[in-house]
């Protein structure tokens, strides 16, 4: 033991990034110093804080962790890395929470606009990018991210590359929703929906992303395994992907290095195709591929069956990923953008209905023989009906992307409720079903500390669901033929506020049905959170993991 | 040997399949975007179409900043009803200094990209301050702090500026007057009004938020919303010399 301790030194990881993090706290506070705005300024001194702790955290536990870096095997089993995998697990939860419950806010607003308290930092412009955010990239980039990390150790039968690295991705990454949020709320934002923020969060959400893509690769690169399990090629996918849209949407030049405000590099008609096919895609990559890495891995795991089709499999994902790319100009269907463009969007939107319902039938299909499970298995029940509404999202998609049904249903709530069905349906459950499997795996718990309150949750969310989703076919298509009704004499018949006043009823409903929604996750995060407290300690395995195949 | 085993390659090595997921992903995104830069019929040729004022400018960017984009879009369909409600269908032409685009995607308010010229100044001012006291159906927040709000005419050459760099043709002159033109168009008796219209033909020079003293949020934010759609004259507009 003394022989080990002398000869402790630091790795290179953990003596370059003490140094980075060091300059980075002196840089920042330069920045604070010398801004020119008062949002930078506090995201400078927030960025120097962090930096500070940051370089702080690793030179102590550089004191506290044993010489040698933890083994890659224990007994011929592969040493998992868990603590990174619960750090994203627990702020999923956290942000989801969060997220649905500003969306809750903001549908209220809606309906009762004295909610707005006419401040800057409470009124719907800034907080419906806040709520988009927090469910889309906290939410679900903590899950993408949690989920990632577990199935490409399990599946690769290998420890998560990288010391700090992982650590990294996760602190990084919710540093950046830190930073993008509280932007928001201030008033910092680039406009472009899903991509709204500014410079320097990009530049930051830049260097995480590719640490992110480099310890995912790195873990594959050292598998046991011949082959790279189905998941990760979706897992893969989505992250080189969301990279390379990252990147094309978002080049901009800041007014000063010292202030938040910039200037993007496109203009008009080319930026709005920039950001559609950003935008699509961040759908088509980040909230389809990545969670069919889900739906790949936990829904055969859950109902202990194979998947239905390997060679579905194959066809699924390269068609999805080619097709997807094409159909970001069904967002501009009408607009300025040349009729070449919009009509190759609608083609391949169409065409994208097939491989979509090819992933559903294999992820449905792979219950072939345990379709009984969905009595006794709620959280079964769960991911298989995020799968149904996958399948009944990606039909209404490529029927709105028909330019006649666009001409009706684009700018009206017709768009918010598909987003929905998807989001919180598909998205939001199969986020919710890997989250019930994983916490138990991951602390060591036998099973989750109440089924009925899985139960529970299920059918309150659904029905909130429901409720949103119907509210919101009714408003929209109500509007879209109020705004296109004309009397006998050929006048338009209603003035745009009557089309106003005629939604009140349905955003009611739809802000009861995210009330529910709400509801569901508070139940669901209670239940996590007894899991984690009180749950019965798995004993048959001293890794607390079953092994995975 | 089949396409299953074919595909293998990939299965087993994860360095072809990234480079099998950038080629199969690149396809569309370049087949769409690329030739929109060079593609002449993309972007119409028309007459009055120019940069921002440096007070537009400024009124633009809190439009961006308080997220107006989020319920009311900038993009006037070729469809009857539209036409009829809103005016003529937009042009690429009229979007093609904005940087950020501003076209919107959801209309919970209507349509603004004709919206200039329609309401008067006091219209606009009253109804951002408490949209309920003119339209009393309305969802909209109110934007009282916007009256209270001095803006800073410091750093609007900057802002010229790094338009300038992202391809606005902004010329030294604009950019170095920024500052004083930015004052001179929310104040008719300011001396530089002149060389401001000189420099910004046709661009209107109002008192846009009625009140005394240096330019306010509520200024530059009226003067950008009563220029909107107001740049091309479509009595003059030739439709067949641009059909797509």
């Amino acid at each position: 033991m003394q022989q080990v301790q002398s000869t402790k030194w630091m790795t290179h990881g953990e003596a370059g990034l003490t140094l980075f993090f060091t300059v980075a706290a002196f840089a920042c506070a330069f920045a604070a110093a010398k801004a020119l705005d008062a949002p930078f300024a506090f995201h400078a001194s927030l960025a120097a804080v962090a930096s500070g702790a940051a370089a702080f955290a690793i030179v102590n536990r550089y004191f506290d962790r044993p010489a040698a870096p933890p083994p890659q095997e224990i007994n011929g089993k592969p040493n998992y890395n868990l603590g990174p995998i619960k750090f994203a697990s627990f702020m999923a939860m956290f942000w989801g929470i969060a997220g649905f419950a500003v969306g809750l806010l903001i549908a209220s607003q809606l309906a009762w606009p004295w909610l707005n308290f006419d401040l800057p930092w409470t009124s719907f412009g800034r907080l419906r990018p806040l709520h988009t955010s927090a469910v889309i990239f906290a939410f679900g980039g903590n899950v993408l991210i949690a989920t990632s990390f577990y199935v490409v150790q399990r599946t690769c039968r290998a420890r998560l590359a990288g010391d700090l690295a992982p650590w990294f991705v996760v602190l990084g990454y919710n540093f950046f929703i830190l930073v993008a949020g509280t932007g928001y709320l201030l008033g910092v934002t680039q406009s472009k929906e899903y991509a709204e923020p500014e410079w320097y969060s990009d530049l930051w959400l830049t260097i995480v992303w590719v640490v992110y893509l480099l310890v995912f690769l790195a873990t594959i690169l050292k598998r046991k395994e011949p082959h790279i399990f189905v998941a990760n090629w979706f897992y893969l996918a989505f992250i080189v992907t969301i990279a390379v849209l990252h990147l094309g949407n978002n080049p901009a030049l800041p007014v000063s290095v010292f202030g938040s405000k910039s200037y993007i590099a496109w203009g008009g008609v080319q930026d709005a195709m920039f950001q559609w096919w950003y935008g699509h895609n961040a759908v088509g990559f980040f909230l389809t591929a990545g969670f069919l890495a889900i739906m790949y891995y936990f829904i055969p795991k859950r109902a202990e069956r194979p998947i239905y089709s390997y060679r579905l499999s194959i066809i699924h994902f390269w068609a999805l990923i080619f097709l997807y790319i094409w159909a970001g100009p069904h967002h501009l269907h009408y607009t300025a953008l040349p009729d070449w463009a919009q009509t190759l969007g609608m083609t391949f939107s169409i065409m994208l209905w097939m491989p979509s319902w090819g992933g559903m039938i294999n992820g449905l299909m792979t219950l072939s023989g345990a379709w009984d499970k969905l009595r006794t298995d709620p959280v079964l029940r769960m991911m298989v009906v995020s799968v149904a509404f996958y399948g009944m999202s990606t039909f209404e998609g490529p029927m709105m992307s028909i330019k006649v049904v666009n001409s009706l249903s684009h700018y009206t709530d017709w768009t918010i409720g598909h987003v929905h069905s998807g989001a919180l349906g598909w998205v939001g459950f199969v986020s919710f079903g890997a989250l019930y499997c994983l916490v138990p795996w991951l602390w060591g718990r036998k099973q989750l500390y109440s089924l009925k309150l899985v139960n529970w949750h299920f059918w309150i969310s659904t029905i909130g669901i429901v409720l949103y989703i119907s509210a919101m076919w009714v408003s929209g298509i109500l509007q879209g033929l109020m705004w296109r009704a004309y009397t006998s004499l050929g006048f338009l018949e209603y003035s745009f506020i009557e089309t106003v006043e005629a939604m009140h009823p349905f955003y009611i409903i739809r802000a009861a049905g995210g009330a529910l929604f709400l509801i569901g996750s508070l139940i669901m995060a209670y239940n996590l959170w007894m899991t984690v407290r009180v749950g019965e300690v798995e004993v048959t395995t001293p890794l607390a993991l079953q092994p995975a195949e | 040997m089949s396409f299953w085993t074919r595909h293998q390659i990939f299965e087993k090595n994860s360095i072809i399949l990234i480079a099998g997921i950038l080629v199969v992903i690149a396809i569309g995104g370049l087949v769409e975007i690329t030739p929109l830069f060079y593609l002449k019929s993309t972007i119409e040729v028309v007459d009055g179409v120019r940069p921002y004022t440096p007070l537009e400018l400024a009124g633009r960017n809190i439009y961006v900043r308080e997220g107006c984009y989020l319920c009311h879009s900038q993009m006037i369909r070729p469809l009857r009803d539209e036409v009829e409600r809103y005016g003529h269908f937009s042009l690429a032409a009229e979007s093609m200094y904005d940087h950020p685009f501003q076209w919107g995607s959801k209309r919970t308010g209507p349509d603004l990209a004709r919206v200039g010229t329609k309401y008067s100044d006091e219209w606009h001012v009253t109804h951002l301050i408490n949209p309920r006291a003119i339209v009393p159906q309305s969802v909209m927040p109110g934007y009282p702090f916007l009256a209270k709000t001095e803006l800073d005419p410091e750093a609007i050459a900057d802002h010229l500026k790094t338009n300038r760099a992202v391809g606005v043709p902004y010329n030294e002159e604009q950019i170095a007057n920024a500052v004083a033109d930015l004052k001179a168009q929310a104040d008719p008796d300011n001396a530089g009004t002149d060389a401001f219209a000189k420099r910004y033909p046709k661009a209107v020079i109002r008192n846009f938020d009625g009140k005394s003293g240096a330019p306010t949020e509520m200024d530059a934010l009226v003067a950008y919303l009563q220029m909107l759609g107001t740049l091309v004259d479509f009595k003059l507009y030739n439709e067949k010399a641009n059909l797509r």
